[in-house]
């Protein structure tokens, strides 16, 4: 394995759990729910897969539990938020604060363990592919997930009924629900959605990325993973683009940082954030395209009238 | 006419009601609609009117009462529900979906799983068919909203209904635009279909209907063969009362000038708005000059730039008393005698959650400082001055209220537009500009509004009315103009007015040289 593959594959392990807990945000924002619990999800699902991977000797029940847990938390969001139509920014705040504080609880005791890693399935014939199949078709199946995710969830949004569906009630849930639409079940199965996803890539830091439990391991991925669904204007392509450049440049500063260009590290580190949002703001700067893509009842309660 | 009564009526209510809390908003209403009848259904705002339909549309649970199709009582618990029994609907306030285009919105309201492309083919042939021309790839963002109610009706049409619903259709429409839809009301019902057309316009409805059933607070007030009626005599049923005329009698000679526009042109600041382009616009003391058009052509942009909530570059396009205001905010033009009255009541003229008496302080903070503030720099309220001025308000303009110094949001539509309204008029501003004043009011209190603005004008102010009320203009304008893309037609003197000049006005013909241009114009 030559230095470039070897520095493009870390890029992709930097980006897959950002794609993701985006791909998942972007689906529950779609619908017009503004979910701020990402963080809380994702931490919920690292510590989950974590210990059930140790409790149960396998890497990929862990992953399966880190999804499940992150689809939980968030059916508490969901209750919160669309049962009770308690308001959905506070809601998503208090779910990440509890996120936190209850995973640091849940992984006390596996601090310091050594942690099982979720191995890599190569695809047959695919992965003999000379360069790119070392790096495209030899990984771990909650890479692949991800790829799947942005293709399914660009596939369901732009060409389903269902999609669609979902798109205008997060354009305007009243109207929607003139028309009939199920305006609270979308939402509820937008949000259980996007929960799994937070929880899937909450499970990548914990059993691929990192396979240890640190407590507060996502270091605040779930807010930037918010942050791209936002200035990837609620496109599940720019959102792919804007994960893996986010990786690419994350990767890069770290090497550069190893150099010695004499660059201050703080400004290196910051490097990833400000050429993501550059970039993705030149993207968006038709500023019609945004405008149609933006979800206009998100973050809006729907209580119907009867 | 009367062979139909013996028919069994293809859709009728009996003692259907409906209660909000301590309201009645319908009240034990029986209604029967035979097949292939236009049946109206009219009412003052706040009659019931759209509870009604949104009962008989599956929106709204009736609180009592039933509802019987085809002579069968049904219930109908949800708009799919509607639909499946044969009721189409065509909102008052469209339920189209901005960002989606005309074909998703189509295929929203089907159901099965029909491919999007042949539903944008489905809807090109009978849009073709009933006259109503449509691009089914076109974003509804960027619609005029006659072509966006074409798209409600298409939709509702795919549903291959027996009865449609229509909910105030021609309150947005041109006069072109309008008879084009009786057009295709008179396909529908030549096709035996049952149509219900909910207006408080009663030229139309004579015009096109053929059964009417009156209602007025709740109640059903009469039925009858709008033919038969005279229009007071439908006003009676509506109102329950004689309506105040409104007198323009006594406007005189216009005096100086107090508000001149020169080429003032702004781009349009979201993607959705309207740019304005080289308007021109003088309006002399003693004038009520009108704005007509149809909503969304620009209106709330020139109110936004008149009113300085967004300035322009060139401080002298606007002269207001002679003075360059294009780059004042709104308090500095408040200050040299202005005032605003915005079209949108809830939380743009007023905050809802706020009491009037707060409401009152929050517009005239500054120009009113000496009367309602004290202390000097530390600027406190004085509530005792505040209280009385909202009182005054009040009694002029005659607001109904619960309560002393209720929450704005508290009161109903047209008793806070009596308020918004009243706020500036008491203040006797030089230049007053009002958007849409009278938009979902009823009668009585639009009339008083109306009346109020003729009066600050008799006493020597300017005010300019953007409306799309045209009943409105031609009531209280000395001058009308027209606009239409973001271009104002020249202001010309009421009395030389026509509504069909006004009606290709709206419709961006400036010549106005006659039918053939408009035909030409809707055929493709």
């Amino acid at each position: 394995m030559d230095m470039t593959q070897a520095i493009i594959l870390t890029i992709m392990t930097a980006a897959t759990p950002l794609l993701l807990a985006a791909i998942g945000e972007l689906v529950v924002e779609r619908s017009g729910v503004l979910n701020l619990g990402v963080e809380g999800m994702m931490v919920m699902g690292a510590v989950c897969a974590f210990a059930i991977a140790q409790l149960t000797g396998s890497a990929g029940l862990g992953a399966i539990g880190g999804m499940l847990a992150g689809l939980l938390f968030s059916l508490l969001f969901g209750f919160l938020t669309l049962t009770l139509v308690a308001n959905q920014v506070a809601t998503g705040l208090a779910l990440t604060i509890l996120g936190l504080g209850l995973s640091g609880m849940i992984g006390e005791a596996f601090i310091g363990l050594p942690g099982l890693k979720l191995v890599a399935v190569p695809l047959p014939l695919l992965s003999d592919i000379p360069f790119l199949g070392r790096i495209l078709f030899n990984q771990d199946p909650i890479f692949y997930t991800s790829i799947l995710a942005v293709i399914g969830v660009n596939w369901f949004l732009f060409k389903s009924r269902a999609g669609l569906r979902l798109r205008a009630i997060g354009d305007s849930h009243t109207s929607a629900h003139a028309l009939g639409v199920k305006v609270v079940r979308t939402r509820y199965l937008a949000v259980m959605f996007g929960g799994a996803c937070a929880g899937l890539a909450g499970a990548h830091l914990s059993i691929v990325y990192t396979p240890q439990w640190v407590e507060n391991m996502t270091a605040g991925r779930g807010w930037i993973a918010l942050a791209l669904v936002v200035f990837a204007s609620w496109r599940p392509t720019r959102v792919l683009a804007g994960a893996y450049l986010f990786g690419a440049v994350s990767i890069g500063q770290l090497h550069a940082q190893a150099l010695g260009l004499g660059i201050p590290s703080q400004l290196l580190s910051a490097l990833p954030y400000l050429a993501t949002i550059a970039v993705l703001v030149v993207i968006s700067l038709n500023r019609r395209m945004t405008l149609i893509n933006t979800p206009a009842s998100l973050g809006k309660s729907f209580v119907p009238e009867r | 006419m009367q062979n139909q009564k013996t028919e069994t009526p293809l859709l009728e209510t009996k003692g259907l009601t409906k209660i909000f809390g301590s309201l009645r908003a319908c009240d034990e209403i029986d209604l029967a609609i035979a097949p292939g009848e236009i049946h109206a259904l009219l009412g003052e705002n706040g009659a019931g009117k759209s509870t009604l339909v949104k009962m008989l549309f599956g929106v709204l649970d009736p609180s009592g009462g039933e509802i019987l199709w085809k002579g069968k009582p049904v219930s109908i618990g949800s708009p799919g529900e509607a639909r499946a029994t044969g009721v189409g609907m065509v909102f008052q306030h469209f339920s189209l979906f901005e960002a989606l285009t005309v074909a998703e919105n189509i295929a929203l309201a089907l159901d099965g799983n029909v491919a999007i492309d042949r539903i944008s083919e489905e809807a090109r042939r009978l849009s073709l068919e009933y006259g109503l021309p449509l691009d089914p790839s076109a974003h509804v963002a960027d619609l005029s909203v006659g072509e966006r109610q074409r798209i409600e009706i298409v939709r509702a049409l795919l549903q291959n209904p027996e009865l449609i619903i229509l909910d105030e259709p021609t309150s947005v429409l041109t006069p072109q635009e309008a008879d084009k839809l009786f057009e295709t009301l008179a396909k529908l019902k030549a096709e035996g279909r049952s149509v219900l057309y909910i207006s408080h316009r009663l030229e139309e409805v004579q015009r096109i209907c053929d059964r009417a059933t009156v209602l007025r607070h709740g109640k059903v007030t009469g039925a009858c063969d709008p033919r038969q009626e005279t229009p007071s005599s439908l006003a009676r049923m509506m109102v329950g009362g004689e309506v105040a005329e409104i007198s323009g009698a006594g406007l005189g000679e216009p005096g100086e000038m107090l508000v001149e526009i020169r080429k003032l042109s702004a781009p349009s600041r979201t993607p959705f708005a309207v740019a304005l382009k080289d308007i021109e616009l003088s309006v002399r003391a003693g004038e009520v000059v009108a704005i007509a058009g149809v909503a969304g052509n620009g209106q709330s942009e020139l109110f936004d730039v008149l009113s300085g909530e967004d300035q322009v570059g060139d401080a002298e396009a606007i002269l207001i008393r002679g003075k360059p205001v294009g780059r004042m905010g709104i308090t500095d033009r408040r200050l040299i005698g202005c005032g605003f009255v915005p079209e949108e009541r809830h939380g743009h003229a007023a905050v809802t959650e706020m009491p009037l008496t707060a409401n009152l302080v929050l517009s005239r903070h500054t120009s009113d400082r000496s009367a309602f503030l004290s202390g000097g720099p530390l600027g406190l309220i004085n509530t005792d001055a505040v209280a009385k001025a909202c009182k005054r308000i009040c009694e002029i303009m005659d607001v109904r209220k619960s309560g002393d110094d209720p929450a704005a949001g508290s009161l109903s539509g047209g008793n806070l537009q009596k308020f918004i309204v009243g706020r500036e008029l008491d203040r006797q501003p030089v230049v007053l500009v009002v958007n849409q004043p009278t938009w979902g009011v009823d009668a009585g209190a639009a009339s008083r509004i109306r009346q109020a603005l003729i009066d600050l004008a008799k006493a020597g102010s300017a005010v300019v009315v953007i409306s799309q009320d045209l009943d409105e203009v031609f009531e209280i304008a000395s001058r009308i103009a027209v606009i239409n893309e973001g271009h104002l037609s020249a202001a010309e003197p009421a009395s030389t007015m026509t509504r069909e000049r006004i009606g290709l006005l709206m419709g961006g013909f400036h010549d106005g040289s006659g039918h053939a241009e408009v035909e030409a114009a809707h055929a493709h």
